[in-house]
């Protein structure tokens, strides 16, 4: 090892590259892991280089801020403080001898080859992925996840359709509709279970957050503009076809979350892009060890876990968009410049970045309430309703492990049911198994954060850290 | 109006790929999700229990309901695999193990 200090940053995300260049701005040595091809995580997804898009800014917001990140992360390559392991994916993360640690990854386009990365810290900036609940017909090809729709639609430029609904809850439908539309599907509609309108009651907390309102309010316009039509208060209660989507049918809801009789109406639509906010990845810090908070990573002040020498940034620690991921992300990165230098941090240093994060944590505490999935949707699941995508098991099978069979808690439901047994390793249900049956929703203690071959177990993989 | 446009995208000639014998076209640089999308297809895998069909639904590798068999290689997820000339992409069957 040479005497520079060396981070091991895992996602490039808005938090992974605010960290990577903030720590590579202070003298340590950076290797920055991401499974995808290009930089950006899921806010500043890029389209493919071989794509060559001349106008990629036309599907972005905040461009500026990512040419920002895109061109200091460049110039730290290009002068050799920090490495950028795109296509690597990470599995696992361990504390090793001496108190370094090791981060686990595989690459290659069967993802069979092991590389590992020696590193004296790891800032863990996974972000999060979507959180879906099931209805009737959610496992119809043509339902996908309102985020995943905008992925392909960034990362591969395709739409999933001709004509979509977008619908859910959460401030994330609004890019997704708007991104849609203008790439030439038709939204038939964005359907909202929640009331937006909620947000204006918690006024003390929006007044403190001019930029949201205006993001709000450039929304609104845009909807307008490309005619899709907003219905707040409604629900998707079934999605219709056989081997492909043909329709959704919402209904309106009452204050209690339950659906208003005689409002239910059927829409056409071959799309169904749908999403009832996020939960962060934290399969990596429970592998390190590091204590959670609720679902999300537990961090201090300077974005410390509770494991030494480990970090956490972003949407692994709590929900709250790209913004707030950026001052977590920056304020990590000086953190761990300063600790691994052998000095106290000062956090007067990262002032203003506090202060975004603090008002972000805000509001985004009080979103959360607002936008929270609508109190009836357990009891609108019926009992042949699949739940577990994978293991194909039912809502009436999950529901009778905990009537007839007893079970408390999700870990038995899994043994009972196979609910949550299968390739995504309950990623997807289980926030779902715990709505069906009033089991606390707890994270799932996977072995891996990602599916590895038997042979890279067995081998022993290189070491990228000493290999340069 | 589409995607491609609207990021004024000048990929590289489209090249051929086999979806389950038919021949389907691809751009460089999408995924093999992506190019079967482009050509319609939004189903390619049936389950194991009830042999439904799926496809894309988180679109970012954690579901894992996209599960297809490219070149021989079954349990791909077609939403992370960069689709290359030639491939021959076929619908997984239940685990993938006996079909190819
Ligand atoms: C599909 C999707 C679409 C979204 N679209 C929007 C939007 O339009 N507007 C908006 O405000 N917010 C959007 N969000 C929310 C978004 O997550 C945040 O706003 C922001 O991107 C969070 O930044 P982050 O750095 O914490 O995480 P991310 O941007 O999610 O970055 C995390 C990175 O970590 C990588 N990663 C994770 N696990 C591993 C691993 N094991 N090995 C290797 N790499 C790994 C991922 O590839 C990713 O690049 C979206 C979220 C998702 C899931
Ligand atoms: S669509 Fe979820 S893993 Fe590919």
């Amino acid at each position: 090892m040479t005497g520079q200090p060396r981070l091991a940053v895992v996602g490039a995300g808005p938090a992974g590259l605010a960290g990577a260049l903030a720590a590579a701005a202070r003298g340590v040595h950076v290797t920055l892991i991401d499974a995808a091809d290009q930089a950006g995580g899921q806010f500043f997804r890029q389209p493919a280089t071989a794509l060559r898009a001349r106008r990629p800014q036309a599907l972005h917001h905040q461009w500026r801020a990512w040419q920002r990140l895109r061109d200091g992360l460049e110039r730290h390559v290009t002068e050799g403080r920090t490495e950028h392991l795109a296509g690597h994916h990470v599995w696992c993360a361990e504390r090793g001898s001496a108190g370094s640690l090791m981060v686990h990854a595989l690459r290659g386009a069967a993802q069979d080859e092991g590389v590992a990365v020696r590193a004296d810290a790891v800032l863990l900036a996974t972000g999060g992925y979507e959180q879906v609940l099931p209805f009737p017909g959610w496992t119809l090809p043509g339902v996908v996840t309102a985020g995943g729709a905008q992925a392909m639609l960034k990362g591969g430029l395709v739409l999933p359709g001709r004509t979509v609904v977008v619908a859910g809850t959460g401030p994330l439908l609004l890019p997704v509709a708007t991104g849609l539309a203008a790439a030439g599907a038709r939204v038939a509609a964005l359907v909202e279970s929640a009331d937006p309108r909620e947000l204006l009651r918690r006024a003390p907390v929006l007044a403190s957050q001019p930029g949201k309102l205006a993001e709000g309010a450039w929304y609104a316009g845009l909807l307008l503009r490309h005619r899709v039509r907003t219905l707040a208060r409604h629900t998707v209660v079934e999605a219709h076809g056989t081997d492909r989507l043909e329709g959704v049918t919402v209904a309106a809801l009452d204050r209690g979350g339950r659906v208003r009789p005689g409002t239910a109406r059927r829409i056409d639509c071959d799309t169904l892009a749908v999403g009832h906010g996020m939960l962060p990845h934290t399969d990596l810090a429970e592998t390190l060890g590091c204590t959670l908070a609720g679902m999300a990573v537990r961090v201090d002040g300077e974005q410390r876990t509770d494991v030494p020498g480990v970090w956490a940034a972003g949407e692994s620690t709590g929900i709250g968009g790209a913004a707030l991921a950026l001052a977590e992300g920056h304020i990590a990165g000086r953190s761990i410049a300063a600790r691994l230098h052998g000095t106290e941090p000062d956090p007067r240093g990262w002032a203003p970045a506090a202060r975004t994060r603090a008002r972000l944590r805000t509001f985004f505490a009080a979103a959360d309430s607002v936008y929270a999935p609508p109190a009836g949707w357990a009891d609108r699941v019926g009992d042949d309703t699949v739940v577990c995508r994978c293991e194909e098991v039912t809502a009436g099978e999950i529901r009778g492990a905990v009537g007839s069979l007893g079970a408390g808690d999700l870990r038995t439901v899994k043994l009972l049911t196979r609910a949550g047994m299968g390739w995504c390793q309950g990623r997807v249900c289980a926030p779902a198994v715990a709505g069906l049956t009033g089991c606390p929703l707890n994270p799932g203690r996977r072995p891996f954060a990602r599916p590895v071959p038997l042979g890279v177990l067995a081998a022993l993989p290189v070491d990228h850290g000493e290999k340069d | 109006m589409n995607p491609l446009e609207l990021a004024d995208a000048r990929p590289g000639p489209a090249f051929t790929v086999t979806f389950d014998g038919r021949a389907v076209d691809a751009l460089p640089g999408q995924t093999v999700a992506a190019a079967l999308w482009t050509a319609g297809v939004t189903a390619w895998r049936s389950t194991r229990g009830s042999g439904r069909p799926r496809g894309v639904f988180c679109g970012i590798g954690v579901c894992f309901d996209c599960l297809v068999t490219v070149n021989g290689v079954p349990n791909q997820r077609a939403c992370l695999v960069p689709v290359r000339p030639g491939d021959v992409i076929r619908a997984q069957e239940g685990t993938g193990g006996t079909n190819d």
